[in-house]
């Protein structure tokens, strides 16, 4: 035990246990009373937790992208090629998925300050960014469904595609495919807890239909955490697929 | 923190969360169908993987009827046979071991041991068991579908999985058993959540980490593994999913079948080993580990004495975690991968081997000039260790990628893994069932029926698999329903295949006894006393015996002590309860 010559108040070395540095201040820090992340509320503790082994599954979905990318025999389509919009006889390779990414990555910024808004209990602020990142949210799933059906009517199937190897079709609508299955429910919830905040449930601790638990501003920021890590792992989709 | 701090202090800083509200249940189906008392989740996990592991005991017996005694009955074909054993494996491991560890023991003692009113989200923890029960439906309907379930093996192992040469492969039995998988794990992962969560955030005042019951720590680190492990089954399983509904080519190699080419091309099969062996290893551990913790606390009470390097303890479980995500591949060493994958993952797990160890010594100098009382529990906990260190010793020889390469695929192999994660956790979960019981009922449960159950277990589990390690040296492959002319197996082989299946039998019937102690018990057993096996720990100490709904009454309890004071010189009685603050000084109260 080292000496932390902190100055005590009543001078009384013995009144308070010398507080351990090192390895063993990091264990006693961490396995301290009641709560291991302290300010950090139950709820949010949850998502992060969850968020952790979600990027677990993004990360093995993503793994066997890679896996199955470099032992296939027959060449990988071209990605510039196949994720190419053709607007007024010029192609413009990658300018769909450009402009998905600008619209996520913006509705995570409405996001962030919906969460302002929300720590300031500004009540109509909040419900109105959340509801812009919803719309956000929204529009990047509707131009994702435009750039499957496009891919579909190109020929591109779960088990086939005419420009290379089979997994492509595969592999791209199925982590693209959960990917936007997050964002979707993503969108749902940010619905949902526009209405309550619109409705004031956080002003008035309003209990849950579901779970008869007190609704609190403190939501908003665990639906932040949800939003940005689903636009982090858009930040790996992306680079993966269309920049590969 | 330092030991003077952990083993006990009277400084306890306030409470920094407030008291939580509690729901209250109005109703029947809400208080006992549809509850979000963990206690009660607890009991429905149980009862549901005690249920459906009937089934996969009751697959055993006909299993080792086949093996045994061949053609004696003659619905057992093959195809038949090979559905029993996957399904008896994936049920032993998923639906009943995990789930009651995890589930079961998880539910029940996390809140009461950290002392909490209920998990920090008693809602989703709710739904964690119904998503659970909905998986073990899924799982018993596959048996009625049409081609009955799938044959694959507990690995299900990809292309012949969803081939139609295998049972249930190209009909909808290996679709339901994906399906089910899946949706056990999203419930799980609701579970874990709570678990984590609760451990992390939800303690009493006093109870820091370093106090934790080693319980609580093994349960807690194997729910961070299991939600660490799980999303490589859930990928692997979506992706297989695809294969069979979709015709994707994930792990699907090109392929003749019956003369015919089929439409699947370019995929890996290998590389669903990878997926499948990353969580199954770390699944080895998420059983083993609650066992690990369960055990400590049992040896420490009926010993009368303090666990042995607590501190290590908990370092050895975390460190067995954190390892057992880096071993996988020891199980593929005849799957064709590079050699040098192979001295790597021959090399850390063999180093596994020191944590445990120090784990096992931990045990023993545990019990070393202990008051060693033998009781059930205690009876059952001496069990696991020397079935652990066997199975543990048989892990050395495979884990080594030269001994594993000839004994790979053998019956040594079933006897191994049947012996370290079968019967040693097994005897870990009746030893916690006898000494919890009566925190759950209120009674005791039958002791002479309980030693019956005992020593027909553990001597007939030894009868079942010292000779199978035998069988397998001598090259007798696993899955075989019946063994042929092999020359190289000589006759001894089928006179222990029909002994080990007499024992079996055996074995299978102490379990109906068990169970019917445990049914009679609730009405008939002894009446217990308030804290039956004068433990420290603060599931014992609640006002009420059994705990109510919300644990605590009106007061939350505060925590003085580690929850290893046993036998202190000194003091009144032989053990001190973590929230006791002890001999206070004049004009104190105890709390």
């Amino acid at each position: 035990m080292t000496d932390t010559s902190l100055p005590t108040e009543t001078g009384d070395d013995q009144a308070r246990p010398a507080l351990p540095s090192g390895w063993a201040g990091v264990v006693s820090d961490y396995s301290s009373d009641q709560r291991t992340f302290k300010n950090v509320n139950w709820g949010k503790a949850m998502m992060w937790v969850f968020l952790l082994s979600d990027t677990f599954i993004f990360g093995t979905f993503l793994l066997a992208y890679m896996n199955a990318r470099m032992s296939t025999k027959v060449a990988w389509p071209n990605s510039s090629e196949v994720f190419a919009l053709h607007i007024g006889g010029v192609e413009l390779p990658l300018l769909l998925i450009a402009i998905m990414t600008f619209v996520l990555i913006s509705s995570s910024g409405t996001m962030v300050l919906a969460v302002n808004y929300g720590y300031r209990r500004d009540r109509k602020m909040t419900a109105l960014f959340m509801l812009i990142t919803a719309v956000l949210g929204a529009s990047f799933v509707g131009m994702q469904v435009f750039e499957w059906s496009k891919l579909i009517e190109e020929g591109v199937r779960p088990w086939g595609n005419p420009m290379g190897a089979p997994q492509f079709g595969a592999i791209f609508f199925m982590i693209t495919g959960f990917h936007g299955t997050h964002v979707t429910i993503g969108v749902i919830f940010l619905l949902i807890y526009t209405r309550k905040t619109w409705r004031g449930d956080f002003d008035t601790e309003r209990r849950g239909y579901f779970t008869s638990q007190k609704s609190k501003y403190e939501s908003i920021e665990i639906m932040g955490l949800y939003w940005h890590f689903v636009d982090l792992v858009w930040v790996f989709i992306f680079a993966f697929f269309y920049l590969w | 923190m330092d030991e003077a701090n952990i083993r006990a202090s009277k400084d306890i800083p306030p409470a920094e969360v407030a008291d939580v509200e509690l729901y209250h249940a109005k109703s029947f189906w809400t208080k006992y169908v549809f509850s979000q008392d963990a206690k009660v989740i607890a009991i429905q996990y149980s009862g549901t993987a005690a249920a459906i592991g009937f089934v996969a005991l009751v697959l055993s017996w006909l299993m080792r009827l086949q093996l045994g005694f061949p053609g004696l009955a003659d619905f057992i074909t093959i195809e038949a046979y090979y559905q029993f054993v996957t399904i008896h494996g994936m049920i032993m491991v998923v639906y009943l071991l995990t789930a009651v560890f995890l589930g079961g023991f998880g539910n029940y003692l996390i809140p009461l041991m950290v002392g909490a009113r209920d998990m920090v989200f008693p809602y989703i923890n709710m739904l964690s068991f119904w998503f659970y029960f909905l998986a073990v439906v899924l799982l018993v309907v596959s048996f009625f579908v049409p081609g009955g379930p799938t044959g694959a093996g507990w690995t299900l192992y990809p292309p012949q999985a969803i081939l139609s040469g295998t049972p249930g492969g190209s009909g909808a039995g290996i679709i339901m058993m994906l399906l089910s998988l899946i949706v056990f794990i999203i419930g799980f992962t609701m579970g874990g959540l709570n678990y984590v969560v609760t451990v992390l955030q939800g303690r009493a005042r006093g109870m820091t980490l370093m106090r934790l019951p080693l319980s609580v720590w093994g349960i807690f680190t194997a729910s961070v593994m299991a939600l660490l492990a799980f999303p490589a089954l859930l990928v692997a399983s979506v992706m297989m999913l695809f294969d069979r509904l979709l015709g994707t080519s994930f792990f699907m190699p090109t392929l003749i079948e019956m003369g015919e080419q089929l439409s699947y091309g370019g995929g890996s099969p290998i590389m669903f080993q990878h997926l499948f062996w990353f969580f199954g290893h770390p699944e080895v551990y998420i059983v083993a580990l609650p066992a690990f913790g369960i055990v400590s606390d049992l040896l420490s009470t009926h010993a009368r004495k303090t666990i042995f390097g607590y501190r290590m303890m908990v370092w050895a479980i975390i460190g067995i975690g954190g390892l057992s995500f880096i071993v996988w591949a020891h199980h593929m060493y005849v799957s064709g991968m590079n050699p040098y994958f192979g001295f790597f993952f021959a090399t850390t797990t063999l180093i596994i081997a020191v944590p445990t160890a120090i784990k096992v010594y931990n045990w023993v100098l545990t019990l070393w000039r202990g008051d060693i009382h033998l009781t059930i529990p205690m009876l059952f906990s001496l069990a696991f260790i020397v079935t652990f260190v066997n199975g543990g010793l048989t892990g050395l020889f495979l884990g080594n990628v030269v001994v594993d390469v000839p004994l790979s695929d053998t019956m040594f192999v079933v006897a191994h893994f049947h012996m370290v994660m079968g019967v040693a956790p097994l005897m870990v979960i009746f030893g916690a069932i006898y000494h919890w019981y009566p925190n759950v009922t209120g009674r005791m449960l039958d002791e002479a029926m309980g030693k019956w159950h005992f020593w027909v277990t553990f001597v007939g589990s030894y009868l079942i698999f010292f000779p199978m390690h035998y069988v397998g040296l001598v090259g007798v492959p696993r899955r075989y329903p019946e063994l042929g002319d092999s020359a190289f197996i000589p006759d001894s082989v089928q006179m222990l295949n029909s002994f080990i299946s007499l024992a079996a039998f055996a074995v299978g019937f102490a379990q109906l006894l068990f169970i019917y102690n445990v049914i009679t018990s609730l009405r008939r057993g002894k009446i217990a006393e308030k804290n039956p096996w004068r433990a420290t720990t603060l599931e014992w100490q609640t006002p009420d015996m059994p705990p109510t709904h919300g644990n605590w009454g009106d007061e939350l309890p505060v925590v003085y002590r580690w929850p290893y004071d046993y036998s202190v010189p000194g003091a009144a009685e032989d053990f001190i309860a973590q929230n006791d603050p002890g001999p206070q000084p004049a004009g104190e109260t105890k709390t």
